[in-house]
């Protein structure tokens, strides 16, 4: 019982977590049918504008300036790299963000030195919330899954209560009709951009000091960003949001249950020894492999169901 | 076409100028040592620092007279962590007659040196290299692969386990093994392992578990699952993201467990730890900036806290100094740049390390056996990590008697 709830709780973290670096991607990829592979590296430019920032005007002014510094940069990749590329396809939209993942990634490395940088929880969260039979839950983990649920109800009220949700709504599915009705579509296109990259950002701010804050980070958090956004589907805030906490708990519970395939047959009387065929394979426990589950995962659902979790349409 | 002819020449007239003679500066040559470590890509840090210690080494070592007349001389080359590109480099080394490679990370590309080194120096026996290992650390290296060419100046895998081991105080009981999966944290699972089951037979290991290496984001479950088994001590060998997020995890979560590493003290750990670590964080190290107060070593103090001033990180390699102190007096004994002479000086070796402990260069795998700590990471220690207000302040003290481990070397020797 006592692990049990405990790995819920931090599932739910941890899920949450993605869920904040993948509603944007989620956004952006339905949108202009592009995997951003930037967008992992707009969530690293959160962490360390926010670290930056938070040596000056403190950690609560740099979680509200560094989202908007993102978005900004975000929308003159848009409009400037992105919208020439448009026209040559998809292809040459992937690799300009594949580009822009690197040369951010070297550009932090030349701003930021090679080393963590020493981006602390701040004082006032920096606090244990409650004890459960002797594990401490951090304040900083309620305040993460508190912003991050406040993010997606302000997003999913934006998306179908706001004209303007209408509007992406509409261009998300027929981008021409949208057009012809007189509304300006690459505005829009850049308005998304912003948004999911200061969406990054904003996981970055809070992310960065609960984990590592280093050049690496935006490449360790990347591939399981996809996961999530390709397994719930495109054009679904929903389905990134029940993706996220699936990868989230499915993860943590793997992590917790000792057991391998050898027990599972086991169970049904088959016994496997060393000398058992495969046996190396069988006796992996869950443990060993709890981190490439969601990977597992995603090549399932693209060959079972390609349009995802709630996706509309094909990937 | 004009202009390429104008680039060709301008290129042509560049090779000249580079191929001309420069003007002696030096009356002599330098003896010269090519240090090859990854000098860019994701581990480009580990290079970059440790080319800042070993510059600073050279310096003193020359100051101390270089040897023969000579001073030396560090030629860096980057070998991107790949072993073709440090064979590249050793090719480099041989077609210059440098004397000596000298090489820190990964022991994939130690084995890959070995074999290059020897198939070398057996094809020319007048144009023969030396090869100075500082922090590959498989124990093959000088068990069944050991070569004559081979000299390793950091205690191996089973050397720091038994370290580990060792530290464990007598109060602990149950202990809990992570480590990442693959070859150098399997080797640290099994070596741990054995060396609790010899010397501390009392210790019950209650948890032994092998992570995909870089891919845990979150380690949060696995300290649900080490709280748990109830274990006192949590023995790692990770490093890098794998070693900061699982102590994090921990901090965050309070449970009252120590944690044992093999690499905390190294770049970057210090920061990631931060202050929340107070106390609960050890790592095994061949040498600590605090240490030489506490055993009143003021020259040590003096030499370790000048590279401060001049660098801006903390000088955790220190202990390294012993590679360069082994070279030159090596070539001084020898009396001779003939790397095979240097070679036969050089085993056998006893010299004093930086804080003055006796070092044994065995003859047997040319394995270094030497003094290694266990530092706590603290907060009041003399000289902080990293700027983080802690240090390392050593709690343990294992002695190279302690750890001069057999081995299985059949060691060739040039006639």
């Amino acid at each position: 019982m006592e692990l049990f709830v405990v790995s819920l709780l931090n599932g739910l973290v941890y899920g949450m977590l993605l869920f904040m670096l993948a509603s944007g991607l989620t956004l952006i990829f339905s949108m202009m049918g592009v995997l951003n592979f930037a967008h992992a590296s707009a969530y690293m430019l959160g962490a360390y504008i926010a670290y930056t920032l938070s040596l000056y005007v403190g950690f609560w002014i740099a979680l509200l300036i560094a989202p908007i510094i993102c978005g900004l940069i975000g929308a003159a990749i848009e409009m400037w790299g992105l919208r020439r590329v448009h026209k040559n396809g998809h292809i040459a939209e992937l690799l300009l963000t594949f580009g822009l993942a690197l040369i951010i990634e070297k550009g932090v490395q030349m701003t930021w030195g090679l080393m963590a940088v020493p981006y602390r929880i701040p004082n006032g969260l920096d606090f244990p919330l409650f004890d459960l039979w002797g594990t401490q839950f951090p304040a900083y983990r309620a305040f993460m899954l508190l912003i991050s649920a406040l993010m997606f109800v302000s997003i999913w009220l934006g998306l179908t209560r706001t004209r303007i949700g209408l509007v992406i709504q509409a261009a998300l599915t027929h981008p021409d009709m949208v057009g012809a009705l007189g509304h300006n579509v690459p505005r829009i296109f850049t308005l998304v951009f912003a948004a999911g990259t200061a969406l990054a950002g904003l996981a970055g701010v809070i992310g960065g000091n609960y984990r590592v804050t280093e050049p690496g980070m935006a490449f360790s958090m990347g591939p399981i960003v996809f996961v999530v956004v390709v397994f719930g589907g495109l054009g679904s805030l929903t389905g990134c949001f029940i993706a996220s906490i699936l990868m989230g708990l499915i993860q943590t519970f793997a992590v917790v249950f000792d057991y391998s395939l050898a027990d599972l047959l086991a169970m049904v009387g088959f016994v496997v020894t060393k000398a058992t065929p495969g046996s190396e394979f069988l006796m992996v426990t869950m443990p060993r492999i709890a981190a490439l589950l969601p990977f597992i995962l995603l090549v399932a659902i693209l060959v079972l169901r390609p349009r995802g979790l709630m996706g509309t349409r094909d990937t | 076409m004009r202009f390429a002819r104008t680039i060709l020449s301008a290129a042509a007239a560049g090779i000249m100028a580079l191929a001309m003679p420069v003007a002696p500066a030096q009356a002599q040559e330098t003896i010269k040592i090519l240090y090859t470590d990854p000098l860019t890509g994701p581990f480009a840090q580990v290079g970059d620092q440790n080319l800042k210690q070993f510059n600073y080494m050279i310096d003193y070592v020359n100051s101390r007279g270089g040897a023969l007349g000579r001073k030396f001389e560090l030629i860096p080359v980057d070998n991107k962590s790949q072993p073709s590109d440090a064979l590249i480099a050793l090719k480099r080394a041989t077609d210059q007659n440098i004397p000596f490679i000298m090489q820190c990370s990964g022991s994939n590309i130690a084995a890959a040196l070995i074999e290059g080194v020897e198939k070398h120096n057996a094809r020319n026996p007048d144009n023969r290299i030396i090869y100075l290992n500082c922090g590959a650390v498989a124990p093959e290296l000088t068990n069944d692969k050991c070569s004559f060419w081979h000299f390793r100046f950091d205690n191996h895998v089973a050397q720091k386990a038994e370290v580990m081991a060792r530290a464990l105080p007598a109060d602990v009981k149950k202990v809990y093994l992570l480590n990442q999966d693959y070859l150098f944290g399997q080797s640290v699972q099994r070596d741990v392992t054995a060396f609790i089951k010899k010397l501390r037979p009392d210790i019950q290991i209650v948890g032994d578990e092998l992570i995909p290496l870089g891919k845990i984001q979150d380690f949060s479950p696995y300290i649900t699952k080490i709280k748990a088994s109830g274990a006192q001590a949590l023995l790692t060998g990770n490093w890098g993201p794998d070693m900061t997020l699982l102590i994090k995890a921990g901090m965050d979560a309070g449970i009252d467990v120590n944690f044992y590493t093999f690499y905390a003290h190294l770049g970057g750990g210090a920061t990631a730890i931060g202050p929340a670590g107070d106390g609960k964080v050890r790592s095994i190290m061949a040498f600590s900036e605090n240490h030489a107060p506490d055993i009143k070593n003021a020259e040590a103090e003096a030499w370790t806290k000048s590279f401060r001033e001049k660098h801006n990180f903390d000088f955790y390699g220190a202990a390294l100094r012993l590679v360069f102190d082994s070279v030159q007096a090596g070539i001084i004994k020898a009396n001779s740049l003939d790397p095979t002479k240097i070679a036969f000086a050089m085993e056998g070796a006893k010299i004093k390390d930086v804080l003055g402990y006796e070092t044994h260069m065995r003859a047997a795998d040319h394995q270094i056996v030497q003094t290694y700590y266990v530092g706590s990471f603290k907060k009041g220690a003399k000289y902080d990590a990293e700027g983080t207000g802690l240090g390392w302040v050593v709690e343990n003290v294992v002695p190279a008697a302690d750890l001069d481990q057999p081995n299985t070397c059949k060691m060739k020797r040039p006639s």
